[in-house]
């Protein structure tokens, strides 16, 4: 891989950030619309005696840390889409650039999405709801970690679809985390769940991590079993969504379908 | 010295066969026209060429190179410029050139695409956002991104394809003058005979995946016995009017 290449795309979409008021939105609506429901919502049961000890804790970390997720794989399937509507792939793809390259650019962009997602909604939650996200101390990062690579895991599939069904499936960068979202045990533990759906909540890395984190916000120490159960997931998921994507581009290519995608 | 060799080289979508076992070699520093009908299989060639499509079987060699192989090393040495694929509309001029400057790995970008931009006339649009271009500098545009590696090859699909018979002819100069300074090797393809007359030092004419003809425009027009190149072309793809009748 080289920097060159994968600085190139990065660059070729913070040029469209810097000037586009619905890409910057895009960034930051519904993090903060979610934030301020869910918030608004904790305290009301706070107040309200309903959901017993640390609720605003609980909502509001799982909310934060949802957003991460989302934002993660959202970068790197708008990241892929922008090519599509310009239909640029072409241009791209007769350069030397390597596949490797372009989701290497579209993962950093993940991160910088994150980064902003992430600065504001931790200053919005402490001003608004006096919630501080880094009291949950530092056995909460790899936790966090593990949900930004299965963030960037669910982008890599979504593109891999497109790839092959065209813009016809583009639906799936902006709605496919949503059908993830109830069986991750974001707001609530799998418990919560019928027992018939527990087992389909086990299948996915999120479902670890938000179990993980309430645990090190319960109890303050790291489990152990939940971080190692999502990292071996997540990293079975990361080569099997590689060889999709793999599998997917060259189809492309077989078919001739690169130029034609829309 | 060759810089391209296509062996047997075939592209079949399911029952379709759009490249049919063709083989030709370009040489070093001379304008190819490839040449066709709609639907004879130049797009389909060109992009296998650029590694954009598998070919069912065959070989391409670029620089001596397995293009399945050194994909790489060879793009980086090749660009490609069709009026057909347009660069990002919502980014500037000079963020486009930028963008693929830096794809290319071009060091001392900045000096590089002042050169190109002032050759093409075009050094004043670089703030200006791509979509706003009108087609004539579109053209240029893509031409400056299609140089900005110095490539050795250079595949030109239709360019001045949708240009005022003004433009075109100011392009074909451009190019030409191109050519003669950098000696790259251009793999070019038109409907415009006239054109192709005057660029190209070799063509191959294509039609339903297979070569036609291949040679000098002045060597097939004498040949076929007709008086210009866009006579040759009307009598080689008469097969495929009748296809469509």
């Amino acid at each position: 891989m080289k920097w060159i290449r994968i600085k190139a795309l990065l660059m070729r979409h913070l040029y469209l950030y810097k000037r586009s008021l619905p890409r910057i939105m895009d960034i930051f609506y519904w993090p903060i619309i979610e934030l301020l429901l869910w918030g608004f919502l904790s305290i009301y049961l706070e107040k309200a005696n309903i959901g017993g000890f640390n609720i605003i804790t609980v909502l509001l970390g799982a909310i934060i840390f949802w957003g991460l997720l989302e934002q993660s794989q959202r970068a790197v399937s708008i990241a892929f889409l922008e090519e599509v509507w310009e239909k640029n792939l072409l241009n791209i793809f007769v350069t030397p650039l390597k596949i490797s390259e372009f989701l290497a650019s579209t993962v950093l962009l993940g991160l910088i999405r994150i980064g902003l997602v992430g600065i504001v909604m931790a200053g919005l939650s402490y001003l608004l709801y006096a919630f501080n996200i880094f009291a949950f101390g530092l056995y909460i990062i790899p936790f966090v970690l593990e949900l930004l690579l299965f963030g960037w895991i669910l982008g890599i599939f979504t593109t891999a679809i497109i790839l092959r069904y065209g813009t016809s499936a583009q639906v799936l960068a902006f709605g496919f985390i949503i059908l993830i979202q109830p069986f991750s045990a974001v707001f609530y533990p799998v418990s919560a769940l019928p027992n018939f759906v527990q087992p389909i909540a086990y299948i996915f890395p999120s479902t670890y991590i938000f179990e993980g984190m309430r645990a090190v916000i319960s109890s303050g120490a790291i489990p152990v079993i939940e971080l190692l159960m999502a990292s071996l997931l997540n990293i079975i998921y990361l080569i099997l969504v590689i060889i999709l994507f793999k599998f997917m581009f060259a189809k492309v290519k077989e078919k001739g379908r690169l130029m034609k995608l829309d | 010295m060759n810089i391209v060799e296509v062996k047997s080289l075939t592209k079949r979508f399911d029952k379709t066969i759009a490249v049919n076992g063709i083989s030709f070699k370009i040489e070093k520093g001379k304008i190819t026209g490839l040449l066709g009908p709609n639907g004879a299989g130049k797009t389909t060639t060109i992009q296998m060429l650029l590694d954009l499509i598998t070919p069912t079987s065959g070989k391409i060699k670029i620089f001596n190179l397995d293009l399945k192989k050194n994909r790489e090393e060879i793009l980086s040495k090749v660009n490609f410029s069709s009026p057909y694929v347009a660069l990002p509309g919502n980014l500037k001029v000079d963020e486009n050139l930028l963008t693929f400057g830096r794809l290319y790995g071009i060091k001392d970008l900045k000096n590089r695409i002042n050169e190109l931009t002032k050759f093409f006339g075009i050094h004043s649009l670089l703030s200006r956002m791509t979509s706003t271009l009108s087609t004539g500098q579109l053209t240029r545009l893509n031409l400056s991104k299609a140089l900005l590696n110095k490539p050795e090859l250079l595949l030109l699909d239709e360019p001045t394809a949708s240009l005022d018979p003004v433009i075109a002819d100011k392009t074909i100069k451009m190019l030409k003058k191109i050519q003669k300074e950098s000696n790259v090797t251009i793999l070019y393809t038109s409907h415009n005979m006239k054109e192709v007359e005057e660029i190209c030092d070799r063509v191959i004419f294509i039609n339903k995946g297979k070569i036609i003809d291949d040679g000098s425009p002045k060597e097939l027009v004498k040949k076929y016995g007709h008086k210009d190149l866009n006579d040759v072309f009307l009598d080689i793809a008469k097969d495929s009017e009748d296809d469509w009748k």
